[in-house]
């Protein structure tokens, strides 16, 4: 397909488009990611760091 | 069976759909056909886009940019529109879910509105001759993204999420004067940005072979914008359980620890 003079423009547009829907599907899935590893940490914490009486 | 029991029952509905634990069962099971929609409809928008739409008989192939830049300008508009309906559902319900969306929100809208105005600008270039003039409507998305910015910027300013909610709902509400700016601003002023062709008064004047691709491409952008932002939401309620559960448990080692003075 011949994009005429403005190809650098056009295809600009999509690659610019493409990275922003790229970045914002990345991070739903790395933040959603993360909170669910906090809450197995806080799952599995008190089984773990009992405090001990009389330590510190 | 009367119009009040029905509106009641509704309203009965809502309030279920709307609690948090709620919330988290229906939208989990929905979101992977969002999601799979989403991908289906901008594959279709797409292929209209590249290989249906004909080349402008102005704008040539520069055309096909519109098929990016209005769908992104809907959902910025969109997204703050949202927002500033979950504000009122802050302040005046001071309903949890109310900020949830809107926090989830705000990231999504302030990204397409970046689409919009970068895209906007790569057109302007060809056709204009310029990648940027202080003209009403391109100012007023410029001022929408900056109160994008803005609103986050309040979020992490304020650590307690309740005092963060009150006080960017007053701000998002404040900011929404901006929305009819944005709209009747190729109307109010002589401005270099073309007026509305699709929601005018007389109907679209696009035409169909332009027009359907365009509106194919809104509906992906809508559906996708549906999907990132119910899986947003239901991420951010999860953080606001992580909070809680840590500020208990720090309150649990706190009392442990305090227990063996007071003995």
């Amino acid at each position: 397909m011949d994009l005429g003079p403005h190809a650098a423009f056009i295809l600009g547009a999509y690659g610019f488009t493409t990275l922003v829907i790229l970045g914002l599907v990345a991070h739903a899935l790395i933040d959603r990611r993360a909170q669910d590893r906090a809450l197995a940490r806080l799952a599995e914490e008190p089984q773990t760091q009992q405090p001990s009486r009389g330590r510190r | 069976m009367p119009a009040r029991y029905t509106r009641a029952m509704a309203m009965g509905l809502l309030t279920r759909l709307a609690q948090p634990g709620h919330f988290m069962r229906w939208s989990g099971a929905l979101l992977p056909w969002v999601a799979g929609l989403a991908i289906v409809l901008l594959a279709i928008g797409q292929y209209l886009t590249w290989f249906v739409v004909p080349p402008d008989y102005q704008q040539g192939e520069t055309v096909r940019i519109m098929y990016i830049h209005v769908p992104a300008a809907w959902m910025a508009v969109f997204f703050y529109g949202a927002m500033a309906v979950s504000a009122l559902g802050t302040l005046i319900w001071r309903h949890p879910l109310a900020d949830v969306a809107q926090r989830a929100a705000a990231p999504i809208g302030a990204a397409f509105t970046l689409i919009c105005l970068v895209t906007g600008s790569l057109w302007g270039k060809p056709m204009w001759g310029t990648y940027w003039v202080w003209d009403a409507r391109l100012t007023s998305m410029l001022v929408l993204f900056l109160i994008y910015c803005g609103l986050l910027a309040l979020w992490r300013t304020i650590e307690d999420p309740n005092r963060a909610a009150r006080a960017v709902a007053i701000l998002t509400l404040v900011g929404a004067v901006n929305l009819p700016i944005i709209k009747f601003s190729v109307n109010w002023w002589s401005t270099l940005h073309q007026p509305a062709s699709i929601l005018r008064m007389g109907g679209p004047t696009i035409y169909a072979s332009m027009l359907y691709p365009l509106l194919v491409m809104i509906a992906a952008a809508s559906v996708l914008g549906l999907a990132l932002h119910l899986q947003a939401m239901r991420t951010e309620i999860l953080r606001r359980r992580v909070r809680t559960l840590t500020i208990l448990e720090a309150e649990r080692l706190d009392a442990a620890l305090l227990a063996p003075q007071a003995a």
